[in-house]
């Protein structure tokens, strides 16, 4: 985004988090606290102190599920869970190996919706087993797979709404990339 | 009454029954819903960890299309949305362009090489917006059929219909869908697991913590008959894992798991073909027994205790 950015990775999220009093509301309304390695509370503070290697090596953020609790009950109003989700955003890029596999799977979502304009799980869902090169991944996914197509649950893209509107998402997504190079 | 209607990804593949139910119940309920033309997915929560701009752009792609149906018709509609994270998504991005102009002039820089603009014009509404502030209740209670009166319901809100944009209802306490789920007949089960959250994907993963977050509710919902959702996601996660999580939690868990539109339907007396039941992933068989039992009594003039 800016200079400052590229120098401490956590600037943004330094800033969005500047007034933090620490009294742990965040804390206590999270639902996935009693999972994390360090509590939101603590994180602020890793945050306000510039401690990037710490805060990225913390498995907190990606314990966030954007309930909006702490958002809703801060007494500074702060954006919390948008910080959560732009540390989540970030890590990939910092630390990448604990994350390859979120990584992927986004990745893999948003190629998807590229091509189709709307997500087709059949084909994100192999790509992203594929690119894991991990024959046991699929596995885990099964039992809620059959589950779904035996339902006949899954979206089949439909070639006539995409016919004409494919080259417009095309240009938005060559356009968002040229913007964010520039930036 | 009339909407645009966006339905999301969700409701074309493993919420199918979600998209069915809301466009049956909306037409017995006299609404017309217009889909948003060759309309694209809002990013879900997969656009923000890849580009913060196509967060924005992925939504708003949406809005724009809708805004220019609205110029061609003359009609200011709301966008009626079923699912609470496109809902979320959509919502974000007319509240954050109505103090971020530079953030609008990008979006806008990026929807032109699509031939759209956004103005910021319609409103994102959630369908139970919609259900509890658009439509007469007193209008819905005298088309009931089917009086639920045995039946305990526990309404579950899930998080992103609720919080942050407090819209509706109160973001902690909510209570909307009570007045409808009462004028079926039916009881509220009480609760405090409304309004809290099932852990979205954590489910997939990280199933300890999504179990364990889904295990409360679903141990707080014993006693009722049913828990009634409002997101395709809610649904999933309390339906799809209930045996997984009875072993991760040494309980039985069993039990039955509707959208809002499929149980409203249902008092209303629609077809199978109109709320798909054969759809849901946790129907119980006691639930089923009941409602049968209930269906097969001759329908009868009542007034709801409501």
């Amino acid at each position: 985004m800016n200079t400052t950015t590229t120098k401490n990775p956590l600037a943004q999220v330094k800033e969005m988090v500047q007034s933090c009093i620490q009294c742990g509301t965040c804390t206590a309304s999270c639902p996935n606290a009693f999972a994390m390695d360090h509590t939101p509370r603590k994180l602020w503070r890793m945050v306000q102190a510039d401690n990037a290697d710490a805060v990225f090596k913390s498995k907190t953020f990606i314990l966030c599920s954007s309930c909006y609790y702490c958002t809703l009950r801060c007494p500074r109003g702060l954006p919390l869970t948008r910080a959560m989700g732009l540390l989540t955003q970030m890590a990939q890029v910092q630390n990448p190996e604990p994350f390859k596999q979120s990584h992927r799977f986004y990745q893999e979502f948003i190629q998807s919706v590229r091509r189709h304009g709307r997500v087709n799980e059949i084909e994100f869902m192999s790509l992203f087993f594929l690119s894991m090169k991990n024959p046991i991944l699929p596995f885990k996914y099964a039992s809620l797979g059959i589950k779904l197509l035996q339902k006949k649950k899954v979206s089949i893209p439909n070639p006539n709404i995409w016919k004409k509107d494919q080259n417009g998402l095309e240009k938005i997504f060559n356009k968002v990339r040229e913007l964010e190079e520039q930036s | 009454m009339k909407y645009f209607y966006y339905p999301g990804c969700s409701l074309e593949g493993t919420a199918k029954e979600y998209h069915i139910s809301t466009t049956s119940l909306m037409k017995a309920l006299g609404a017309e819903l217009i889909e948003i033309e060759s309309w694209s997915c809002c990013g879900a929560s997969a656009a923000e960890s890849v580009s913060d701009l196509l967060s924005y752009v992925l939504p708003a792609r949406n809005l724009a299309i809708a805004e220019k149906m609205s110029a061609e018709t003359s009609e200011t509609l709301d966008i009626l949305v079923p699912c609470s994270a496109c809902y979320l998504n959509l919502k974000k991005v007319t509240e954050d362009i109505k103090t971020n102009l530079q953030l609008l002039d990008t979006i806008n820089t990026v929807l032109k090489e699509d031939n759209l603009e956004l103005k910021n014009k319609l409103q994102v509404r959630h369908l139970l917006d919609i259900l509890v502030n658009d439509m007469d209740i007193n209008f819905f209670k005298t088309e009931v059929k089917h009086f639920f009166e045995d039946f305990s319901v526990a309404p579950y809100y899930g998080c992103q219909c609720l919080r942050p944009y407090h819209v509706f209802d109160n973001p902690e306490k909510p209570k909307s869908m009570e007045p409808l789920i009462l004028a079926t007949g039916a009881t509220i089960h009480t609760w405090e697991m409304g309004p809290k959250c099932c852990g979205a994907s954590h489910m997939s993963t990280k199933p300890e913590v999504g179990q364990t977050l889904v295990g409360n509710i679903l141990k707080s919902a014993r006693g009722a008959d049913m828990i009634i959702t409002v997101c395709p996601m809610c649904q999933m996660n309390l339906e799809a894992f209930q045996k997984k999580i009875s072993q991760a939690c040494n309980e039985s868990f069993n039990m039955t798991i509707l959208y809002l539109p499929q149980f409203m339907g249902m008092a209303m007396g629609l077809s199978e073909k109109d709320i798909r039941l054969d759809l849901n992933l946790s129907i119980t068989k006691k639930f089923k027994t009941k409602y049968l039992t209930m269906t097969s009594k001759p329908v009868m003039l009542m007034t709801a205790s409501a």
